[in-house]
């Protein structure tokens, strides 16, 4: 087991410095996608547009809080050999009713999920933080931690999301934004959208360069 | 003749890595070496031939809408297919667990190459995605074990030659930011623009 764990001090505040780097060290420094390599798997698929990116992102704050609370609860009760089951069994199950609860309340976007959804449960980050950090550390620290990291992932997948349904649809969440623009420009002017953004390799290249980018920005080097 | 074609399309067309972004984790982490990649890529063939076609079985017999009526008639309205997620990633954690056993037992050279990979695999998004993916399009029992050979090759192609790639890449000056996953991400990428030719195929 390797688990980040640490000292505890008594009485600690509730946001207190160190619990607000659990949150704010995913975002950029420390971010799941761009730096640990986790969790490319399943979302890129769903980042065609920003509305289905969007529920992802949100699913997957769910499942990943939740799981993190839940197998912190259970930290001290699970033996280690059958510790990754476990965890597979909690978030199958969470995933589970997140898949219900899509398909009762939002079908459609349950059909354009497909099995999207399903493949939360294999979704690296949420077995790395249950891993790293759930099995050993409070529960309400894991909350924040899965929180953080929750948050790092969507921010990166909202931003392919709007650069490909920009580039590739010429649209913001179904907004026809080329069409606006277009229009400024009198009636014969049209902005010309790229197919190529709208396929997977459009994926792939927006995330390499944001990668790029943000790499640049914080200064990380891998060797 | 259609079974081939079923073939052909998940190797080649519905590639997990380019038409998909399934196994990325394990498609990035463990792609920097081809002796690696080969060992990798033939754990998921192995794993992911055996696993859907028994995850079919699950599907069809037990949870389906009306497939326990095989059981009794009176069972015939259950549906049990808000089970699947667990049941099949239970099957996988199990049948990769068997597998590891067997072949642990009958050929240790074969462990030793794969050893690390197999317990891995269960946590691989391709695997649970060939079964999701089965379960979706309604194959038969013979679709369902070619989806998952095919499937498999398909990942094992693209991992092998991205690790080639790579170790040629080392060589070369490449941008300090880019470095590692960045350059990565590019060249899966332009990868799968060569992948794209294949759609051209009508099968």
């Amino acid at each position: 087991m390797s688990a980040e764990t640490i000292e505890k001090k008594p009485a600690e505040a509730l946001l207190s410095k160190r619990r607000k780097k659990l949150v704010s060290d995913p975002l950029i420094d420390d971010n799941p996608v761009t730096i640990q390599v986790l969790g490319i798997c399943s979302a890129l698929a769903v980042t065609t547009q920003m509305k289905p990116t969007l529920v992802m992102a949100i699913a997957v704050i769910f499942v990943i809080v939740m799981s993190n609370f839940l197998i912190s609860l259970m930290r001290n009760t699970i033996p280690s050999r059958v510790r990754i089951i476990v965890q597979l069994a909690v978030v199958a199950t969470l995933v589970t009713l997140v898949n219900e609860v899509l398909k009762a309340f939002a079908y459609d976007m349950y059909k354009e999920l497909s099995v999207f959804v399903g493949l939360i449960i294999t979704n690296c980050i949420v077995m790395g933080r249950l891993e790293a950090f759930a099995l050993g550390n409070k529960p309400y620290d894991s909350i924040l931690d899965g929180f953080g990291s929750a948050l790092g992932y969507s921010w990166i997948i909202l931003t392919v999301a709007f650069f490909r349904e920009l580039l590739g649809s010429g649209a913001v969440f179904g907004i026809p934004i080329y069409d606006y623009v277009s229009s400024l420009f009198g009636p014969d002017f049209q902005l010309a959208t790229n197919g190529l953004m709208v396929s997977p390799v459009g994926a792939f290249m927006v995330l390499g360069l944001l990668i790029w980018v943000q790499r640049t920005k914080t200064g990380y080097v891998e060797h | 003749m259609d079974l081939f074609n079923l073939g052909i399309r998940s190797i080649f067309i519905d590639n997990m890595i380019f038409a998909y972004f399934l196994g990325m984790c394990s498609f990035l982490a463990v792609s920097k070496k081809v002796t690696t990649a080969i060992g990798l890529g033939a754990a998921v063939i192995f794993v992911l031939t055996v696993t859907v076609p028994v995850n079919w079985l699950l599907n069809e017999y037990v949870l389906k809408e009306g497939a326990l009526s095989w059981v009794n008639a009176g069972l015939a309205d259950i549906d049990l297919s808000f089970l699947r997620f667990i049941m099949f990633i239970a099957i996988i954690a199990a049948m990769v667990q068997l597998v590891e056993m067997v072949v642990e037992k009958f050929a240790p050279a074969l462990y030793g190459a794969l050893g690390i990979f197999l317990p891995l695999i269960a946590v691989n998004c391709a695997i649970l995605g060939g079964s999701l993916f089965m379960a979706q399009r309604d194959y038969t029992l013979a679709e369902s074990t070619v989806y998952g050979f095919g499937s498999g090759t398909g990942f094992c192609l693209a991992i092998v030659a991205l690790a080639a790639i790579r170790e040629k890449l080392k060589y070369s000056h490449v941008p300090n930011g880019l470095k590692g996953l960045g350059i990565t991400m590019l060249l899966t990428g332009l990868m799968g623009i060569a992948f794209m030719s294949f759609m051209g195929i009508d099968l």
